[in-house]
C-alpha cells in the first residue's frame, strides 16, 4: 500500500474536497427525506428526554447540556454510514477511488459533507432544547459556539471515519455505534461539562480546559484519520 | 500443468523464508511452554505471599490484598495495548501476515487481563468504598479500553474479505491506543477516588519492603503468563494460517472458494 502520486498542492486537494463534498450535498439535498428524518428523530429524541427528566425546570436545566449531546451522537450517527452506502449501492466508490489524486480528498469531502448536515440537526436541536429544556443558550453564546463548533467537528471526523470501516461490514448500523460511541467518551465528557460550564457563567473558569481537551482531541484525531484514510478506504 | 508447478515453487520458497526469517514452531512452542511454565510458578509464590507472607495494610486491612491482583492486571493489559497499536501500525506499514498475528494474540491477552482488572476493582470497591462501581478515573479508562478492544474483535470478523477485516481491526487498535492519553485525562478532571499510585514514585517506593516484593512478584508472574500466552497464541495463528494454504493449495473447493476471498 504506497501513497498513490499527488498531482497538485494543497489548492487542488482542497479543490477535490470540495467537489465530494458538494457532490454528498447535492445527493442528499435531492433525496431530502433523510436529513428531514434525522431532524425529526433529533426531535422525538429530545421530547422523551423531556418527559424521562421533567417536568420540574430544575431538573430539566440540569439535565439539558447531556440531553443535547446525548440527542445530537444519537441522531448524528444515523447520518455516517449513509454516506458511504449510497457510494456502494451505485457503485460510485470504485469510481471515485480511481479518479487521480489522494485518497484523503475523499475521506476530506466526505467530512465536510456530513459536518453540514450534522450541523443542520443542531440547528433545530438546540433552540429545541433551549426551549423544552429551559436552557439559557443565548446567554452563553461565545463560548458555548466554540463548545459546539469543536464538539461537532471531532464527532463528524470519527463518525466519518469509523464509517468507511462499518459501511462494508455486516451489521453495519449496529458496528458504528460499537465502535464510535466508546471512542467519544472524552468528547462526550468535554462538551457536556464544558457547555455546562458556559450555561452557568462559566464562574469558576472550568470552560477553557474542556476547550484545550476538545481542541487537543480533534488534532489526535483528525491527522490520525487523514494517515489511516488510505488504509481504510483501498484494497 | 507447468503452471502449477510454478505454483508449487513459489509455494515452497515461501515456506522456506518463512522457517528462515522468523520464530519457527518449534521455538514458539518451547519459548511458550517454559515462558508459561516460570509465569505459572512465580504466580502460584506470589499467591502464597498475598494470603500467607505479606504484612496486612494498616488503613484498608486486609481488602488491600486484592491490589496484588488488581495492579500486575492493570499492568498487563496496558502492555498488551501497547503491542497492539505497535504490531498494527508495523503491519499497516509492511503489510507482513505475522504481525498481524501477533496483534491479535496481543489484543486476546489484554482483553484477558482487562477482565481480571475489571473484576477485581469492583471487588475490592465493595469492601473499601462501599459500592461496586465508582466513576474512578482509571476503571473508567479499563472499562472503556475493553469496549474499544471489543470492537477490534468485532470488526476484524465482520467483514467478508478476510484481509479488510485485518487492516481494519489495526486501524481500530491504533487509534484506540491514541485515545487512552484524551480518555485518562478527561475522567481525572470527571472526578477522582482512587488511591494515588503508590508504587511508581519520584520519592522511591512508599511501600513496605515485604509488600513491594510480593507486587514486584506478581507484576514478573503475569507479564511471564501473558507472554506465554500471547506466544502460543501467535504460533496458533500462524498455524491456523497455514492450514488455510494448505487446504487452499489441495484444492478443496470450500477452502479455495474461502481462499479467493481471502487474496
Amino acid at each position: 500500500m504506497t501513497d498513490r502520486p499527488v498531482t497538485g498542492g494543497l489548492r487542488v486537494e482542497a479543490r477535490r474536497a470540495m467537489a465530494v463534498a458538494w457532490k454528498d450535498l447535492l445527493a442528499e439535498g435531492r433525496a431530502r427525506s433523510n436529513v428531514l428524518a434525522v431532524i425529526l428523530f433529533a426531535g422525538t429524541a429530545l421530547l422523551l428526554f423531556a418527559f424521562a427528566f421533567g417536568p420540574d425546570a430544575q431538573d430539566l436545566r440540569d439535565a439539558g447540556a447531556g440531553v443535547i449531546w446525548l440527542t445530537i451522537l444519537l441522531s448524528g450517527i444515523l447520518v455516517f454510514n449513509r454516506s458511504y452506502q449510497l457510494e456502494l449501492e451505485g457503485g460510485g466508490l470504485e469510481a471515485l477511488l480511481t479518479y487521480p489524486g489522494s485518497r484523503r480528498a475523499i475521506f476530506v469531502g466526505k467530512l465536510l459533507a456530513n459536518l453540514v448536515i450534522v450541523l443542520l440537526v443542531e440547528a433545530v436541536v438546540l433552540p429545541l432544547a433551549a426551549i423544552l429544556f429551559h436552557v439559557p443558550l443565548l446567554g452563553a453564546l461565545p463560548g458555548l459556539a466554540v463548545i459546539v463548533a469543536l464538539g461537532t467537528f471531532g464527532f463528524v471526523t470519527l463518525g466519518t471515519f469509523y464509517a468507511a470501516m462499518s459501511s462494508r461490514s455486516r451489521a453495519s448500523d449496529v458496528l458504528l455505534p460499537l465502535l464510535l460511541f466508546p471512542m467519544l467518551v472524552p468528547l462526550l465528557l468535554a462538551a457536556v461539562q464544558g457547555t455546562t460550564a458556559f450555561m452557568e457563567g462559566d464562574a469558576m473558569g472550568d470552560g477553557g480546559g474542556w476547550i484545550r481537551m476538545l481542541v487537543a482531541f480533534n488534532l489526535i484525531f483528525f491527522s490520525a484519520a487523514l494517515w489511516a484514510f488510505e488504509y481504510v478506504i483501498g484494497e | 500443468m507447468e503452471k502449477r508447478r510454478g505454483r508449487f515453487q513459489v509455494k515452497a520458497e515461501a515456506t522456506r523464508r518463512e522457517a528462515s526469517s522468523h520464530m519457527t514452531l518449534r521455538a514458539v512452542r518451547w519459548w511458550g511452554l517454559s515462558l508459561g511454565a516460570v509465569g505459572v510458578a512465580l504466580t502460584i509464590v506470589f499467591h502464597w505471599q498475598v494470603f500467607f507472607w505479606v504484612p496486612t495494610e494498616a488503613s484498608m486491612g486486609i481488602v488491600q490484598r486484592i491490589f496484588y491482583i488488581h495492579l500486575p492486571g492493570a499492568w498487563v493489559a496496558f502492555l498488551a495495548f501497547g503491542i497492539v497499536a505497535l504490531c498494527s501500525a508495523v503491519y499497516l506499514w509492511l503489510g507482513e501476515e505475522k504481525l498481524d498475528h501477533a496483534a491479535l494474540a496481543a489484543a486476546e491477552g489484554g482483553m484477558v487481563f482487562t477482565t481480571i482488572v475489571l473484576v477485581s476493582g469492583p471487588l475490592w470497591a465493595r469492601l473499601a468504598w462501599g459500592t461496586w462501581w465508582t466513576w474512578e478515573p482509571r476503571l473508567t479508562l479499563t472499562l472503556l479500553l475493553w469496549f474499544i478492544y471489543l470492537g477490534y474483535f468485532l470488526v476484524r470478523n465482520s467483514t467478508q474479505n478476510r484481509d479488510r477485516g485485518r487492516k481494519f481491526a489495526a486501524v481500530v487498535g491504533i487509534v484506540g491506543a491514541l485515545n487512552i492519553p484524551l480518555i485518562h485525562m478527561s475522567v481525572l478532571w470527571f472526578r477522582s477516588l482512587h488511591p494515588q499510585p503508590v508504587v511508581a514514585r519520584t520519592d522511591g517506593p512508599q511501600l513496605h519492603p515485604d509488600m513491594a516484593t510480593t507486587v514486584f512478584t506478581a507484576l514478573g508472574a503475569w507479564t511471564l503468563v501473558f507472554l506465554s500466552l500471547f506466544i502460543l497464541r501467535y504460533g496458533t495463528a500462524r498455524l491456523e494460517a497455514r492450514a488455510e494454504r494448505t487446504s487452499v493449495d489441495m484444492g478443496d473447493p470450500l477452502s479455495a472458494e474461502q481462499g479467493a476471498v481471502t487474496s
